[in-house]
């Protein structure tokens, strides 16, 4: 496997730190007085989602993470595993895990075209797309005016994920929705 | 291929307007001092045999002065008062966010003062360049490690060193100096805003200061000046003693070996110079770009240099 020298780091970079893949968030490099030379690297962890910090002597190499970010629009779930297909002619099948797919699976309808990371052929992340179209299966009637809730109440979407929505959101609406923050935007037809 | 934004500086006019000022200000500083500019060339036979410090070569066989110390002090043994210069510096490999091979240098040297004494005087050019009278600490490297990570420098183990640093996230491999230089370059970067003088490091970082006995331990009579966390002047009581200046450049030799790095000859015309006697001085290098850099709030030494290289 190719690796990289710390000249050669950058933001982006795909790493192994501890056998576990990491991308580079920040590189500097640090040079105390007459001192030696190090770079100072804050990684994510591709697996954990958690920020790594380390510094390394320069000259010192990583090995490189053999990972990529592809697209894929998700088909259906079994309940227990989630199956996507790529974007292009290729039509290649592939099932994801719950504990990959995580919070994603909220926002997870027919279609839905997803960055999935794949490590070693193997997937490791699923990002929605920013925004999705989703309609609402249960939902109290709203009453006009009444703000006793601050405005809003709760609303289970055809996915399962139940987001606080406006108090004139109707059983059957679809919204639009935010998926990094799973906020609604507005009604969507 | 080049697009056509490449040929813009990546510094602004109005930036570099302000950076004449402020030299013009750093020059009136020592006119007033009486000290003396000099012009030493940045293009000479030898470099420099610090295990840290690479030079850049030029095809013509010449090396590009790492700092203009080695030919100030041939000056001052020769007969020349104190002085200063402003000019280029150029270090192989380091480039970052504050970090560049060429930069900005200012070096000046005053005959028969303190170390304290120069220390004031970096202070004051500071405060003035800053336009500011900031709060000003002194910490000995000592005081530094146990403030920071309630450890004894003087004391510490080999493997306590290994442990701290490994807490530190330092990876791979590395030899004591090294570990010793990550920790202290760890602790600065919690340093509190303000001047921060640095002062007595271990004996084995005395580079070309003296060393003298601090409660029992050996320590270099140098300091260092971290403004804001970023390091901006190091300073010594300049070594004077030739025979120690090369037994310090074969234990340099000794760890580039070690590390897998070519030996550098020492400087024979600094030999030579030393042995005919260079005046008791202290000397301080301020990298100037980054003081600019602060006094101007830019958050990296490009938005100050108009053309930096990046290799």
């Amino acid at each position: 496997m190719a690796s990289y020298a710390t000249n050669e780091f950058r933001p982006g970079l795909k790493v192994l730190l501890e056998n576990e893949p990491c991308t580079m968030l920040e590189t500097e490099f640090v040079k105390p007085g007459k001192g030696q030379a190090f770079t100072r690297v804050k990684f994510r962890n591709l697996l954990s989602g958690r920020v790594w910090e380390r510094t390394l002597r320069s000259g010192e190499t990583m090995e490189a993470a053999d990972v990529m970010e592809r697209d894929y629009d998700f088909l259906y779930t079994d309940g227990d595993r989630w199956h996507f297909m790529t974007t292009d002619e290729t039509y290649e099948q592939i099932e994801v895990t719950i504990e990959v797919v995580g919070e994603a699976k909220n926002f997870l309808i027919p279609q839905a075209r997803c960055q999935i990371t794949i490590w070693n052929d193997r997937p490791i992340s699923v990002v929605p797309p920013n925004f999705v179209d989703v309609v609402v299966d249960q939902t109290d009637p709203g009453l006009r005016g009444d703000t006793a809730q601050g405005g809003t109440k709760p609303a289970t979407l055809e996915t399962g994920a139940v987001i606080q929505v406006p108090l004139f959101v109707e059983i059957g609406d679809s919204l639009r929705v935010d998926t990094r923050t799973g906020e609604y935007v507005s009604r969507s037809r | 291929m080049p697009t056509s934004k490449d040929w813009r500086p990546t510094a602004q006019i109005k930036t570099l307007v302000d950076r004449a000022g402020l030299l013009r200000t750093t020059r009136q500083f020592f006119a007033a001092r009486n000290i003396v500019e000099v012009q030493t060339s940045t293009l000479a036979e030898y470099g420099v045999t610090d295990v840290n410090i690479e030079n850049l070569t030029t095809e013509g066989g010449g090396v590009l002065q790492s700092s203009p110390e080695y030919q100030m002090k041939r000056l001052l043994v020769a007969g020349m008062p104190s002085c200063y210069q402003i000019g280029p510096a150029y270090r192989k490999g380091e480039s970052g966010r504050w970090h560049s091979p060429e930069f900005l240098m200012l070096e000046w040297y005053q005959i028969g003062v303190t170390l304290e004494y120069l220390m004031q005087e970096v202070q004051e050019l500071v405060a003035v360049l800053l336009k500011t009278r900031p709060r000003v600490v002194t910490l000995s490297i000592e005081q530094l490690l146990k403030n920071t990570y309630e450890i004894d420098v003087h004391t510490i183990t080999p493997n306590e060193l290994r442990a701290q640093c490994q807490r530190l996230g330092l990876t791979g491999e590395t030899d004591e100096a090294e570990r010793l230089d990550f920790l202290i370059g760890s602790a600065i970067a919690q340093l509190d805003h303000g001047l921060v003088f640095l002062t007595d490091y271990p004996a084995t970082m005395a580079a070309l200061a003296k060393t003298k006995i601090q409660n029992g331990h050996e320590v270099a009579n140098r300091f260092e000046l971290v403004v804001n966390g970023l390091e901006i002047a190091n300073g010594y009581d300049e070594l004077l003693d030739s025979e120690e200046l090369i037994r310090r450049a074969e234990c340099d030799n000794a760890l580039r070996r070690q590390r897998g790095l070519r030996e550098r000859q020492l400087d024979p015309h600094l030999v030579a110079a030393m042995q005919h006697g260079l005046p008791d001085c202290c000397g301080v290098a301020v990298g100037l770009d980054r003081l600019i850099a602060l006094a101007l709030h830019k958050e990296s030494l490009s938005e100050v240099q108009p053309f930096p290289f990046r290799p």
